[in-house]
């Protein structure tokens, strides 16, 4: 994507008057965060428990399929607001995130982790027990189990990096 | 007195490390974000339980064994980073408002989970459905998530009402 053919448009989106309002009401972007970060919160407390689990660390006394049906809607009902919250954000400084590279990082991250997530809770959905069967697939599961952490942590640092890294 | 030591702190070499380093401070704050989340998502866990609004097919004792080992971790992890990026400027981070509530809530909000101890000890075992917890476990859950939320708030407002990357 051409970022100088685009930019006229960060310019009007800065220029809005939702933009603008967001902008000078200086509690605006500190609200918005905090409930951002919230979800982030119970995105990140269920993808844990959910591989723990995969990982066969913890909770034991639940079966694989009984800790997914249980956790991971509570990674799935907080993403519209993440996505809500976060747009929110994007139009109060376009520039900031749409011409970084560490949101691009963040986004590409965010659709593996989501897709690595929704792969092991449609494999429960479609086939039950199939991550008990046999030791290579215990293995499978916590080769997907420990993928799945370092990216749902990287999501978490990226999002932080974003105010570092200075669009030049 | 109080100034003496947190002028000591921010001399540290540590803190000074941490100041005038480039990277190190984002490094810790992403480590305290994570940390953070975690703490408060498992929480969260035994307040909505306690509340009745969550898992009610599981007895308040079974989501406290599984959750309380993540928040004691994340909460150890989150106070040591969280004590780094304060020591990093301790002077003017004592003297923020935002700081100092965030300080006097955690604390509060561990005098809850005390008093929920000491009320509920063994008896929580029984219970197993919503209708089964009593009130005073629903006002401790719905203090807790309230003081949780209020500190993540006043983590972000620190951020923003002294000059440091938002």
């Amino acid at each position: 994507m051409n970022l100088h053919a685009v930019s006229p448009f960060f310019t009007w989106l800065a220029a809005t008057p939702v933009s603008q309002t967001i902008q000078s009401v200086t509690w605006i972007i500190p609200a918005v965060q905090t409930v951002h970060i919230l979800c982030v919160a119970a995105v990140m407390v269920s993808v844990l428990l959910v591989n723990l689990r995969l990982l066969g660390v913890a909770p034991r006394d639940m079966t694989i399929d009984a800790t997914l049906r249980r956790f991971l809607p509570a990674v799935w009902w907080p993403l519209p607001i993440l996505l809500a919250t976060g747009a929110t954000l994007i139009v109060a400084e376009p520039e900031r995130a749409l011409e970084n590279p560490v949101f691009v990082l963040k986004m590409s991250l965010l659709l593996a982790g989501t897709l690595l997530t929704f792969g092991c809770g449609w494999v429960v959905r479609h086939r039950p027990g199939f991550w008990d069967r046999d030791v290579r697939r215990r293995g499978l599961a916590q080769l997907l189990a420990t993928a799945s952490l370092l990216i749902w942590a990287a999501i978490v640092f990226a999002g932080r990096w974003i105010a570092y890294v200075q669009v030049t | 007195m109080l100034q003496t030591v947190l002028q000591f702190l921010q001399d540290s070499p540590p803190a000074v490390t941490i100041r005038e380093g480039e990277m190190l401070f984002p490094w810790i704050e992403c480590i305290h974000v994570l940390a953070l989340t975690l703490v408060i998502g498992s929480i969260a866990i035994v307040d909505l339980r306690l509340i009745g609004l969550a898992w009610r097919d599981r007895s308040v004792i079974e989501t406290t064994t599984l959750s309380l080992p993540i928040t004691w971790c994340a909460f150890l992890v989150a106070a040591i980073t969280g004590g780094l990026l304060f020591a990093s400027n301790a002077t003017v981070y004592a003297g923020n408002a935002y700081f100092q509530a965030k300080m006097l809530l955690i604390a509060l909000a561990g005098l809850n989970m005390a008093g929920y101890h000491g009320f509920a000890g063994k008896r929580a075992a029984s219970w197993r459905s919503a209708a089964a917890t009593p009130w005073p476990a629903r006002v401790v859950g719905g203090l807790s998530l309230a003081m949780w939320i209020c500190i993540a708030a006043c983590g972000r407002w620190i951020g923003f009402s002294i000059n440091a990357p938002t």
